[in-house]
């Protein structure tokens, strides 16, 4: 397969371009684009300054004044029919704990009414699930977890709230995500982790990176005081 | 030394940003007004990308405890030094035990305070600029607070300068912003794209480094629309649905799922950082090639012999 083919060029701003792989969420579309983020962080395009990989797409940051559209699609293309991807590593398998429903988990009562189940049924689909995190994006940390079974399934909130603390787990859609720190979000809150999902003093930063295995593990308050006492 | 007697609002210590680290998640951050930053330390002979403070609409107050070399650039902030008018865009000496009032803003959102040498803090991921939203970089990763202390570079006098009128007016912050039609223009109604061009727009209160939130006509979409959460950029006028739009800035989100209608262009960038809330700002209409000739002539003027003046 040449993924040259899949792939089309859009200017996103006079400084950045998009590398669009489709736009649905498929599998094979996101390893195209992890192959392309991993052939621009091995062989680095000069003027390109930065890169937002997402489900389908890759956005390349660019310094305007070193290069054009045209240069750094140029270029694109050169890596892209050069070199496969290389295979990753054994991905690696993480648990989340999290307490949910209550203050920690504001939308949980309305969601399970709306997919016409309990509480108890969407803590057990939502933490019977193993999910990968497909990539980093939003705030330093967040990972875009996929895929949420389709009973839980839910909608963004019509508006989102002005604040979501650090720590709480939400569903968009088909995705779940915890957020590493207090953001203004729109997503559907069901609980909150005690763990520090992103810590600048930690290496690394990050607690879930690319293609990390995740699962939730529902604790009581106890737990929850417990192991934020404790630390991470 | 500098010891933080007054923090003002927001107060942090910037450089030229953090690029590279997107595929985690983290924005560049950065000076918001990064043609002021780099003016700064032209004057006092420091590298473009030196480390200063960057202050927040109230300015707040610093005392100096040796003696050295600052330059105030970007908004007016009426400061003075031990109660003497200080004037912005020039190379200023300081004396040991000096004290730099900065009350609050005359003109635009943000003042730098450069000085010879830099403000000292330790490399976070490459840069010293605080990153608010994670409390990443600057000092200890958060906006300064009374009684902080902060260590400066080595100082070294410059060659006494200021700057150039003409070149310092082509430079000066915009109201009239350039953009670059989004990657879902065509998503919007015909009247909500005339109207983002066709009308002034209000900076709200709710309004960060993070992205500015405007106020204005309603802008909807033609019919409904899903997107795919995808890179964003710098500068994109992201639609939510409440209609009313939001200028995605310096401590942006790295990736987002909002329609895109605009993007402010990377010369005008800088202007995003003077916009205090309650401004009133248009948007005009430019291509690609226009964009990239305004940002190639900026930089000239920028790095130009002319700028300064000694």
């Amino acid at each position: 397969m040449d993924p040259t083919n899949d792939a089309s060029f859009l200017r996103a701003s006079d400084q950045a371009l998009l590398v669009s792989f489709g736009e649905r969420i498929s599998l094979e579309s996101h390893q195209q684009v992890l192959a392309l983020a991993f052939a621009l962080q091995n062989k680095p395009i000069a003027a390109a300054v930065n890169l937002h990989p997402a489900y389908c797409s890759l956005l390349i940051r660019f310094d305007a004044c070193r290069a054009s559209h045209e240069d750094i699609e140029r270029e694109v293309l050169e890596r892209m029919t050069q070199a496969p991807a290389q295979a990753a590593g054994t991905p690696r398998e993480i648990e989340i704990p999290v307490c949910y429903g209550g203050d920690f988990g504001p939308d949980l009562e309305a969601l399970a009414q709306l997919r016409g189940l309990s509480r108890h049924d969407v803590i057990r689909i939502h933490s019977d699930a193993e999910y990968v995190a497909y990539f980093l994006g939003f705030v330093p940390g967040f990972a875009y977890l996929g895929t949420v079974p389709e009973a839980i399934e839910a909608p963004r909130l019509a508006s989102p709230r002005r604040r979501v603390e650090a720590g709480s787990v939400g569903i968009a859609g088909r995705q779940t995500a915890v957020y590493p720190c207090a953001v203004a979000g729109g997503w559907q809150l069901i609980g909150r982790t005690p763990l520090s999902m992103f810590r600048a003093d930690r290496e690394p930063m990050s607690l879930l990176g690319y293609g990390d295995r995740v699962r939730f593990r529902p604790i009581s308050h106890d737990e929850y005081a417990r192991i934020e006492q404790g630390g991470p | 030394m500098i010891l933080v007697e007054a923090p003002g609002l927001q107060t942090t210590v910037q450089d030229l940003g953090r690029e590279g680290f997107g595929p985690i998640g983290i924005s560049a951050s950065g000076a918001a007004d990064p043609v002021a930053l780099r003016i700064g330390n032209r004057l006092l002979g420091n590298p473009p990308g030196t480390a200063a403070l960057e202050a927040t609409l109230v300015g707040g107050a610093f005392r100096f405890d040796a003696d050295t070399w600052i330059a105030l650039t970007g908004s007016d902030f009426g400061a003075t030094l031990d109660d003497e008018p200080v004037s912005n865009w020039n190379a200023q000496p300081v004396h040991a035990g000096q004290l730099l009032k900065m009350p609050s803003t005359h003109s635009g959102a943000r003042c730098y305070v450069c000085i010879s040498g830099g403000i000292d803090v330790p490399l976070v991921l490459g840069s010293a600029s605080t990153h608010v939203l994670s409390g990443l970089g600057g000092f200890e990763g958060r906006p300064l607070k009374k009684g902080d202390v902060l260590r400066t570079g080595a100082c070294k006098p410059p060659a006494a300068r200021s700057l150039n009128a003409t070149v310092a007016a082509a430079l000066a912050p915009r109201r009239r912003l350039r953009v670059t039609a989004g990657l879902q223009s065509d998503w919007f109604a015909s009247t909500s794209r005339a109207a983002l061009i066709g009308q002034p727009w209000r900076v709200t209160e709710a309004s960060d480094r993070m992205g500015l939130r405007l106020e204005g006509a309603l802008l909807q979409l033609r019919s409904e629309h899903q997107m795919v959460t995808s890179g964003v950029a710098l500068g994109a006028i992201q639609v939510p649905p409440s209609g009313q739009p939001l200028i995605v800035f310096v401590e942006q989100q790295t990736t987002g799922g909002y329609p895109v209608i605009a993007n402010v262009v990377a010369a005008d960038l800088p202007s995003v950082g003077q916009l205090r809330p309650r401004d009133s700002i248009e948007f005009e209409v430019v291509s690609h090639e226009s964009a990239r000739a305004l940002l190639l002539e900026q930089e000239l003027l920028l790095e130009s012999n002319e700028l300064l003046i000694a």
